[in-house]
């Protein structure tokens, strides 16, 4: 027996043979290259929801990324869009310069934790108190990944890093840093929400996040978002699987996925 | 034409305005606040992008974005506050965008003072940023000098797709001086092939300063310095004054050249034959107009607002030591001091005293110099 075929045929071609509608392709906005990113990271599947919500958008040719140092440092390799990439922590900076002198496009950063919550903290905290009409991805995995795994301002309490061998101490070493919390009060700010990737329902909900976030500088309304907990089973010391686990059972709790300011 | 009385730092920003820049990134320092004031309500005016950044780091990396964009970006500052910048100087030299950079000086190291000073020479003609390059670094002496290499910065700033910058001192951004503007240039909107604009039919351009390959790092090193010595062969600029005759040269830059032609004229007058030598660019240095000029003289002395900076410079160029005067902290060489320092006194003192006290006059023209390329 022939398999059963879940979605109607609409049309036939003069063999007989159906016209299948393509439900999933690569995206225009993505190269078709090998990444960098080490097996069970989540960085290609971030990679991937951003072009498709930029192909969906129709903003292919209007967008302009920059690209930040860390993992993601070869981010403008991997994007099919005129793109920079800015000093440690500046990717903000760098895309108010490209915002003001350029309105009418599209401008997005995405940036790690250490790149953004540590050394750019200055960057992001100004352009959001000037409602840099930006979008910025922000992706936190409690690392530096890229230098091998140290302690990021983001990483959870009692965290072993190759730079917090003892744990991460609250008490000698600070507290993890609530990004889209601490931006939310801010009037500049019209969008700013934490998900995650670690299940296939959470990676729908991540892409209507970062949809949003886009819509949301289309509209002019502001700054807009999205802080992302993405796996690194790498630095973590653990199996792909096992990583997705930890953010589910140690980070959200630190974490919590939601919305922090939603404008229009 | 129209000549009017105009502040250093409102005229050097008045005249980037009128070379067509597009948009402004800035922080406020003292001395060099007034062009951020100045262009707070100039650049809106004519519809252009002006913005304080949160810090010089923010400014320069806005300048990095804007300047990525293909617009004419530049900021300004000074001295501590082109440290902070040097992080966005390198990347921008690195990924080969122009810009424009006032740096107008002040007393260091530190918070030093909001004096005078040109102590940053070493910072800005040696890399300005981590990394081998050198910026197009051109120093004026006036108000209207500096509004005339302002009007000429963009220009170079795109066509070596480098960094160009203006380097004056706290007397040139706080003096008043009559000043003939250039008209306000307009600009065809003409988008360089590099410049980020959206991928519109085409395949995406990049500009990055990270290649991760040694191989490919070197090979952007060597066409930099390709550029470099192509900077070097055009872009030398300087002046002399009352050098045909000279026994005795007086080398010095920006606000102490204007003092140095004071001193040149004082001591003419009392019949010594002292001429001047004023690098307008400094990096590159014009190494053999200077060469040339130091085979015709008997003695060499060099006059800064720091410990003798240049004079490493022009005595590389020269081929042995030189004289110097130096000041310090915000102290300003007078005309009287840079004449006293001459080393070769008037004849009438030395018949009248047997000997002038001086050092021994350096025969620079019987020394060998090596010119640099």
């Amino acid at each position: 027996m022939p398999p059963v075929l879940e979605r109607p045929i609409e049309n036939q071609t003069n063999n007989g043979s159906p016209v299948l509608e393509p439900v999933y392709c690569f995206p225009d906005s993505l190269r078709d290259v090998h990444t960098h990113y080490c097996p069970g990271c989540t960085h290609g599947t971030i990679h991937r929801l951003v072009a498709e919500v930029i192909d969906e958008l129709g903003i292919r040719e209007r967008t302009l990324m920059v690209a930040p140092v860390g993992c993601a440092v070869f981010a403008y390799e991997y994007f099919n869009l005129d793109s920079c990439e800015a000093a440690h922590g500046r990717a903000p900076a760098m895309a108010t310069g490209l915002k003001r002198v350029l309105p009418d496009q599209i401008v997005f950063t995405y940036q790690g934790d250490g790149d953004l919550a540590s050394i750019g903290t200055n960057e992001i905290i100004h352009a959001a108190a000037r409602g840099e009409k930006i979008t910025v991805i922000f992706v936190n995995n409690a690392v530096y990944g890229m230098t091998g795994g140290q302690m990021a301002p983001t990483s959870l309490p009692g965290q072993v890093t190759s730079s917090s061998p003892a744990g991460r101490n609250p008490a000698i070493q600070g507290h993890p840093i609530h990004i889209p919390e601490m931006l939310a009060g801010m009037p500049g700010v019209a969008y700013a929400v934490r998900r995650s990737v670690h299940s296939v329902a959470e990676i729908r909900k991540t892409k209507k996040a970062i949809r949003q976030a886009f819509q949301t500088q289309l509209d002019g309304l502001g700054l807009s978002i999205v802080e992302i907990l993405s796996s690194c089973p790498t630095n973590w010391r653990m199996d792909p699987a096992g990583a997705l686990d930890f953010i589910r059972d140690q980070m959200v709790p630190v974490f919590p996925l939601g919305d922090f300011k939603v404008i229009g | 034409m129209t000549i009017k009385l105009w502040k250093g730092n409102e005229a050097i920003a008045e005249a980037a305005v009128r070379a067509g820049a597009d948009a402004y990134f800035g922080y406020p320092i003292t001395p060099q606040t007034e062009l951020l004031e100045y262009l707070s309500s100039r650049m809106p005016a004519l519809g252009r992008v002006f913005l304080q950044a949160e810090s010089e780091i923010g400014a320069i990396h806005m300048v990095y974005g804007a300047a990525s964009a293909g617009k004419r970006a530049f900021t300004t500052s000074s001295s501590p506050g082109i440290s902070l910048m040097q992080e966005g100087l390198s990347y921008i030299a690195a990924s080969e965008v122009p810009c424009v950079l006032v740096d107008i000086m002040r007393g260091g190291p530190g918070l030093g003072n909001i004096q005078p000073s040109q102590a940053d020479y070493f910072q800005m003609t040696r890399s300005a940023g981590h990394g081998d390059y050198h910026p197009l670094v051109l120093a004026p002496a006036t108000v209207q000098e500096a509004v005339d290499l302002m009007s000429i910065s963009f220009d170079l700033a795109f066509l070596y797709r480098h960094l160009v910058v203006l380097l004056a001192d706290g007397i040139l951004g706080q003096m008043m001086e009559p000043v003939e503007m250039p008209p306000l240039r307009t600009l065809e909107d003409q988008m360089p092939g590099w410049a980020l604009t959206g991928a519109v039919g085409r395949p995406p351009r990049n500009i990055t300063s990270l290649y991760l390959g040694a191989e490919q790092l070197e090979g952007l090193n060597l066409r930099l310095q390709a550029k470099l010595a192509q900077i070097a062969a055009y872009e030398q600029r300087w002046e002399s004054y009352r050098t045909d005759d000279a026994e005795q040269l007086i080398v010095a830059f920006g606000t102490v050249g204007r003092i140095a032609r004071s001193a040149v004229d004082q001591a003419r007058e009392q019949g010594q034959r002292v001429g001047l030598f004023r690098p307008i660019s400094l990096w590159p240095f014009p190494a053999q107009p200077l060469a040339q000029l130091s085979r015709h003289v008997d003695s060499i002395l060099v006059v800064e607002m720091n410990a003798g900076q240049m004079r490493e410079d022009v005595e590389r160029i020269v081929g042995g030591p030189v004289h110097f005067l130096g000041r310090m902290g915000g102290m300003i060489p007078t005309p009287e001091e840079i004449v006293e320092a001459l080393p070769m006194k008037p004849k009438a003192q030395v018949h009248r005293n047997g000997s002038n006290g001086a050092a021994p006059v350096k025969r620079i023209k019987e020394r060998s110099y090596a010119p640099s390329a």
